[in-house]
């Protein structure tokens, strides 16, 4: 046990200093942090609304996250199958599941602390007027949740492909997936136009991203949307493995 | 130390390793020879457990691969085929990281590190990325990877490849001095270094083993192996070449010259066997003749006759 935690966090503190050691990880806060400023103040009428709420803030991430996190993942596994490195790194005494641990978690942390650094808005809420701060740091929790998701979708399709651009392109068609069927215009659709019962459209809805990170920007942490949440990042990262092995059995 | 048996390898329909086994101990170097294809990297990637192979049997140690993956590759040292690194570190980030996975910590990984580097002629390089090396030093930074838990078991694909003459001078001498005390397997295609490094070879063409012996061994099974030339002074190069012919050893006799009364005769042996009888019985010969005999030299074979005669995979598929 005491060795595949050391084994994971060795395999996770070179893939935090790789992001550092290239400009990736400034590129991506620095646009990060513009993209939730400019969508919280310009789109999302901040000021305007009048309400000491971090709403319109959340409400942007499932789709900043939609081309950012799969910009940080998308190098996870098919730079390493790229470079070889794979051969390496699956011939030391480690198993595929600590590696594939250890990537995921330096990169999620890395996403957290690229959050983190939204705190300014925090201040600015609290200075400005009394927020639930309960409900904040449940919309942070939800955030995070949201990033991970999508980070273990974009590990699975980054051991698919050596090529960075065809695991980008099939991790944004997959998020992007998972968002809209949760998303009040296609929802909408269903009803109106196609007619579904309210039934399958239910059970459509709760596949998506969006129905589960209300309840966070809600304030209530439920078990079911962690839940969900958590078994698309097992359901991912354990693809993740599968593909890696059937790569290797050629 | 390693112990491999009937390994197959199928790749769809394609069989890249069909039916290898062989054993290597400690204190053992084994080279790897074959045509490009044959199937010299797959057997090493089943063996170091990157790939699992589709039949047969792996033991390390006494870790069965499959089994026991993470016990036997604990023992292995493993430089890949075009020797892999994470470009975007520097040579002692990758190697601390190396030894951190190994499950050395602290002292021990230092002291692990610095060993390697010193081994491998890294200094200049320590703290330059990667990226940036020249080829034969990205080698080498792999190479120290392979080396830097002092493993029992060595596995090395083409680790000369792309050094310059003094590298890889030095390089071989450290695979013999450490082939003392480990198992080590290793692949070339510069059959020199057979010579240099290796107490035994193997032969692979088209996944299966055609030779394995030490390297006399496989020289003597050369054409050339056993020939004998003969340069007598102020006899007819005709008269010896008749008389040399009737031995009852030689097969075929050539004249190689005749220049300022020195005849020179090549005389290849009926059959390969490397105890010079022929160049005794010339010498007899020589003797009771009263030729003034200036050289007696026996071949000892050449092993790139032997690799070509051998592994003809190419030829034949164009026939
Ligand atoms: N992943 C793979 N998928 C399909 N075929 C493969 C794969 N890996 C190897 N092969 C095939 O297996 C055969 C053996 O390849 P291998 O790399 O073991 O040759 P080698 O002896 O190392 O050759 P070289 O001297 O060129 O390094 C080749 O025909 C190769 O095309
Ligand atoms: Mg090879």
């Amino acid at each position: 046990m005491n060795n595949s935690i050391g084994n994971i966090s060795a395999i996770a503190k070179r893939e935090l200093k790789g992001f550092f050691a290239s400009p990736v990880a400034y590129v991506f806060i620095v646009i990060f942090l513009l993209l939730s400023g400019f969508f919280t103040f310009m789109a999302g009428f901040f000021f305007e609304r009048g309400q000491a709420s971090l709403k319109p803030f959340f409400d942007w991430h499932p789709w900043i996250y939609l081309f950012l996190v799969p910009a940080v993942g998308m190098r996870l596994w098919s730079e390493e199958r790229r470079l070889g490195t794979m051969e390496l790194l699956l011939t030391m005494p480690i198993t595929t599941w600590q590696a594939i641990v250890g990537k995921f978690l330096a990169s999620w942390l890395f996403l957290g602390l690229a959050l983190f650094l939204t705190f300014p808005i925090i201040c600015t809420v609290n200075y400005l007027g009394t927020p639930d701060n309960g409900v904040i740091f449940c919309g942070y929790v939800g955030s995070l949740m949201v990033s991970g998701a999508y980070l273990a979708i974009t590990s699975m399709t980054s051991a698919m492909t050596r090529n960075q651009v065809i695991s980008f392109i099939i991790s944004v068609v997959i998020c992007l997936f998972l968002i809209l069927v949760g998303f009040p215009p296609v929802t909408n659709f269903l009803i109106n136009v196609l007619r579904a019962k309210s039934g399958v459209v239910e059970t459509i809805t709760s596949f998506s991203i969006i129905t589960h990170f209300d309840g966070f920007q809600k304030g209530i942490l439920d078990m079911r949307d962690i839940v969900f949440f958590l078994s698309v990042i097992v359901f991912s990262l354990f693809s993740t493995g599968v593909i890696i092995r059937s790569h290797r059995a050629g | 130390m390693i112990k491999v048996q009937n390994l197959r390898k199928t790749f769809g329909p394609k069989v890249a390793v069909n039916g290898i086994s062989f054993n290597v101990d400690k204190g053992e170097v084994l080279g790897f020879l074959g045509p490009n294809g044959a199937g010299k990297s797959t057997t090493m990637r089943m063996v170091t457990g990157f790939i699992p192979p589709t039949a047969g049997k792996i033991t390390v140690g006494s870790f069965d691969i499959i089994e026991k993956p993470l016990e036997a590759k604990r023992l292995i040292g493993y430089l890949p085929e075009n020797a892999p690194s994470y470009t975007d570190m520097t040579v002692h980030g990758f190697l601390s990281f190396c030894a951190e996975i190994r499950g050395l910590r602290g002292d021990a990984k230092k002291k692990a590190v610095s060993r390697a580097v010193e081994m491998c002629f890294l200094e200049n390089v320590l703290y330059q990325s990667v990226e940036t090396l020249s080829k034969g030093y990205r080698h080498r930074t792999c190479f120290a990877q392979s080396i830097i838990h002092d493993p029992e078991v060595l596995i090395l694909d083409e680790p000369t490849d792309g050094l310059d003459p003094n590298q890889k001078h030095e390089i071989r001498t450290l695979i013999k001095r450490m082939g003392e005390k480990k198992a080590i397997i290793f692949s070339t295609h510069i059959l020199e270094e057979v010579d240099a490094v290796c107490s035994r070879a193997i032969i692979i063409d088209r996944g299966q083993i055609v030779a394995n012996g030490t390297p006399e061994e496989l020289r003597s099974k050369s054409q050339s192996s056993g020939a004998v030339t003969v340069s007598v002074q102020g006899s007819s190069s005709t008269l010896v070449a008749q008389q040399v012919g009737q031995l009852s050893l030689a097969r075929k006799v050539s004249i190689v010259s005749e220049t300022n009364g020195r005849a020179v005769v090549r005389v290849t042996a009926s059959e390969p066997s490397p105890d010079h009888d022929l160049a005794r019985s010339i010498a007899d010969l020589a003797r009771k003749e009263g030729w003034k005999l200036e050289e007696l030299h026996t071949e000892e074979g050449r092993l790139d006759e032997v690799f070509r005669s051998i592994t003809r995979s190419d030829v034949k598929e164009v026939k």
